[in-house]
């Protein structure tokens, strides 16, 4: 993830200038007394130096799927911990249950983590109290620009994804190699598309501009000025004229597949193998996609921390990092993984778990900013309440 | 059995009263005004703490607003959520389909409950009376979410709608707006065919016999007769269609495709921008506080 790499430092003075720009809101409220408020300065919010005793319990907020008894039964009988799950549907919510200070870990997402680290909910980790964090977690998923702010980590990776473009192989049965199939007003499939429903899903749209018209320059699909926004959002009016329906449960996604409604569209690895159906196939398009790489995160104000430590390094050995991974249908983030067994190494090769190339065209879910990530400095780009206030027309 | 036990107490015995203290009872009858706070004060402490409160926070909240990085609410005071809900046109073309789609639902409603409510109660034998009454309120019985899937899985392409069409060539609405009227008409239905229902029993038979004597036919009969005596029940009726469809949003976003309701908007900015999702939840109160007053010009609200 060459590219990725480059924009750390470019994220840094962001960083900074988001540290800047928001001290100057008017946000006296929030004080110096709280666990930083806007400010993302990394010293506000203390690291924790060393393991004390276990607590006795540890509440955790995750997508369904990341914490079930068949690994956390045993974390239990070995540390004394138990396990309390609250699972969130999305990212949105997974913030808003952080600020409650009621839970102690979050399987954060890159659009959800920047915002819990630049709101203070989340500490920074101390990487020397979790062993199994280490070399072999997977090189794209080691200081992404969305958990790792100023040079300090906050988030321990889980694993990651590609948003694919799914067809039913009897209908489109030609293999799409292009999202043109989703974007153009005279696709084959007008009507029986199926489009992602939220704010975030305008990166989509972006991420196929950056190819078909070049002259708009976008070069990261999350840091967009208002002309690049604009045409992304001209191009998702037009996809709205040709889809079916919109999702964001993925129960109707499913059901949207399954009982023919949409044909074409776009998905995630899990949600096409929960469909038991050998008709239905994926491919990564050609243009790249968007996708999501997970990380847990401790709480600022962690009732629990000392379960919370521990909980994050046993979920990140190898056997039980593949467990999830493999439960949730995603690439692990512990490398090591892939050479446990033959269905491990199968796993991995089927979603590209180690195949730096294949990420390379994923772009993953980043909150957009004011301060352009892509190293801009001319231009401001629209934040995420822009994109939320945009996606809106999108569908009137 | 305690009747064998020989009484010994008689009522009061025992009881010590201090010294210028009255039964609470005495104090109660001899107080109007005490007796009615007593009787009033549960239900008004759940009216105005549960009720109001929660709905004067909310609406507090429009005045507030979200740090645009990291979706916190900041207290304070702006009107820019409702400037927004002015500048963005979004806004304006979601409250009106929304509008729309509640009016149709009790129109729908409206036109299917009287005929219904009328052979229910004037034609129909008991039994098969009961059995209709039975048929209305059973979809009460089933969860809320699940008949919204219910209606989904019959609407999807190759669901039972477009099966049951295909041998006239005819294909259904698909996930639409069309679809969403239909799932919440179906929904509300029971709310709206209830209270019809029960006002036609009430009509008096001789009114139908005596306007057919003045030869009148049914529609005749029925428009005006039937349908300024059911006045009352069909504005009771559509109070609940109206004002229900209004706040909805699992329709839209189950079987609407890309349908936009006021409710989906306010649920998808629930967590991203509270302050803006309160300030829009605004207009479905405007809407409803509309409604009801074009209803007590009418003076039907006090026949009610």
């Amino acid at each position: 993830m060459k590219k990725k790499y480059m924009l750390l430092p470019a994220m840094m003075a962001a960083a900074t200038l988001v540290l800047v720009g928001c001290s100057g809101t008017g946000d006296t409220e929030n004080g110096d007394t709280s666990a930083g408020g806007l400010s993302i300065d990394v010293p506000d919010v203390p690291m924790m130096d060393k393991l004390d005793k276990a607590e006795g319990e540890v509440n955790i907020v995750a997508w369904s799927g990341f914490v079930e008894p068949a690994w956390s039964d045993q974390f239990t009988a070995e540390t004394g911990c138990v396990v309390n799950r609250r699972v969130a549907g999305t990212s949105d919510e997974m913030v808003t249950l952080m600020r409650t200070g009621d839970y102690d870990l979050v399987s954060a997402s890159g659009d959800a983590s920047l915002r819990l680290i630049a709101g203070g909910d989340v500490a920074p980790i101390n990487i020397d109290l979790i062993p199994n964090f280490g070399d072999d977690t997977v090189k794209g998923m080691q200081g992404q620009i969305y958990d790792t702010i100023n040079g300090k980590s906050y988030g321990v990776p889980i694993g990651r994804g590609a948003n694919i473009l799914q067809y039913n192989s009897e209908i489109v049965t030609e293999a799409p190699t292009s999202w043109d199939v989703v974007w153009e007003e005279d696709s084959p499939y007008a009507g029986e598309i199926i489009a992602y429903d939220a704010p975030i899903y305008i990166a989509d749209a972006a991420v196929y501009l950056m190819t078909h018209e070049p002259d708009l320059g976008i070069t990261n699909p999350y840091a967009l000025d208002q002309k690049q926004l604009d045409a992304a959002i001209e191009l998702l009016k037009t996809q709205n004229g040709i889809v079916s329906e919109y999702w964001a449960d993925p129960v109707a996604q499913i059901t949207s597949y399954a009982g023919g409604t949409s044909v074409v569209g776009t998905s995630w690895e899990i949600l096409r193998k929960l469909t038991e159906d050998e008709k239905f196939k994926s491919v990564l398009p050609e243009e790249g996609s968007t996708g999501w790489a997970d990380a847990w995160m401790i709480s600022a104000e962690a009732k629990n921390p000392n379960c919370g430590y521990l909980w994050m390094d046993y979920t990140s050995s190898a056997e039980v990092n593949g467990a999830i991974a493999m439960g949730f249908g995603m690439a692990p983030a512990n490398g090591a993984f892939c050479e446990t067994s033959d269905e491990a190494a199968a796993h991995c090769e089927y979603f590209h778990a180690t195949d730096e190339e294949y990420f390379e065209n994923v772009w993953f879910w980043t909150t957009p900013l004011e301060q352009c990530i892509d190293g801009r400095t001319d231009v401001t780009c629209t934040n995420f309440q822009q994109w939320t206030d945009a996606w809106l027309t999108v569908k009137s | 059995m305690t009747s064998t036990v020989p009484r010994v107490t008689t009522p009061g015995q025992g009881r010590v009263q201090p010294a210028g203290r009255k039964p609470l009872s005495t104090r109660l009858h001899r107080s109007p005004r005490l007796r009615l706070l007593g009787l009033l004060a549960l239900p008004l402490t759940w009216l105005v703490g549960v009720y109001i409160f929660s709905l004067v926070m909310l609406l507090v909240t429009a005045f507030w607003r979200t740090d645009p990085f990291t979706s916190k609410v900041i207290p304070g005071f702006t009107l820019d959520n409702f400037v927004r809900l002015v500048e963005n046109p979004a806004y304006l073309s979601t409250s009106l389909r929304t509008l729309s789609i509640a009016l149709l639902v009790t129109l729908l409603s409206v036109m299917f409950s009287i005929p219904l409510g009328i052979f229910m109660a004037k034609v129909a034998s008991p039994w098969l009376r009961a059995f209709l009454a039975v048929a209305i309120t059973l979809p009460l019985w089933a969860g809320y979410l699940v008949k919204i899937l219910a209606m989904r899985i019959t609407f999807t392409e190759n669901g039972f709608f477009n099966s049951a069409l295909e041998p006239l060539g005819l294909s259904g609405p698909g996930f639409s707006y069309t679809t969403v009227v239909l799932t919440l008409t179906y929904l509300w239905f029971p709310y709206m065919a209830l209270p019809v229902y029960t006002a036609v029993r009430q009509i008096p038979a001789n009114l139908f016999d005596a306007s057919a004597d003045l030869g009148a036919r049914s529609w005749t009969t029925i428009r005006t007769v039937v349908v300024p005596l059911l006045k009352p029940a069909l504005i009771a009726g559509s109070i609940f269609t109206f004002s229900l469809s209004l706040g909805d949003y699992l329709a839209a976003k189950f079987v609407g495709g890309s349908t936009q309701m006021i409710g989906s908007v306010i649920a998808s900015n629930i967590n991203l921008n509270p302050p803006i999702a309160a300030a829009f939840s605004v207009v479905p109160i405007v809407f409803v506080l509309v409604y009801l007053f074009a209803v007590r010009k009418t003076g039907a609200l006090d026949r009610m």
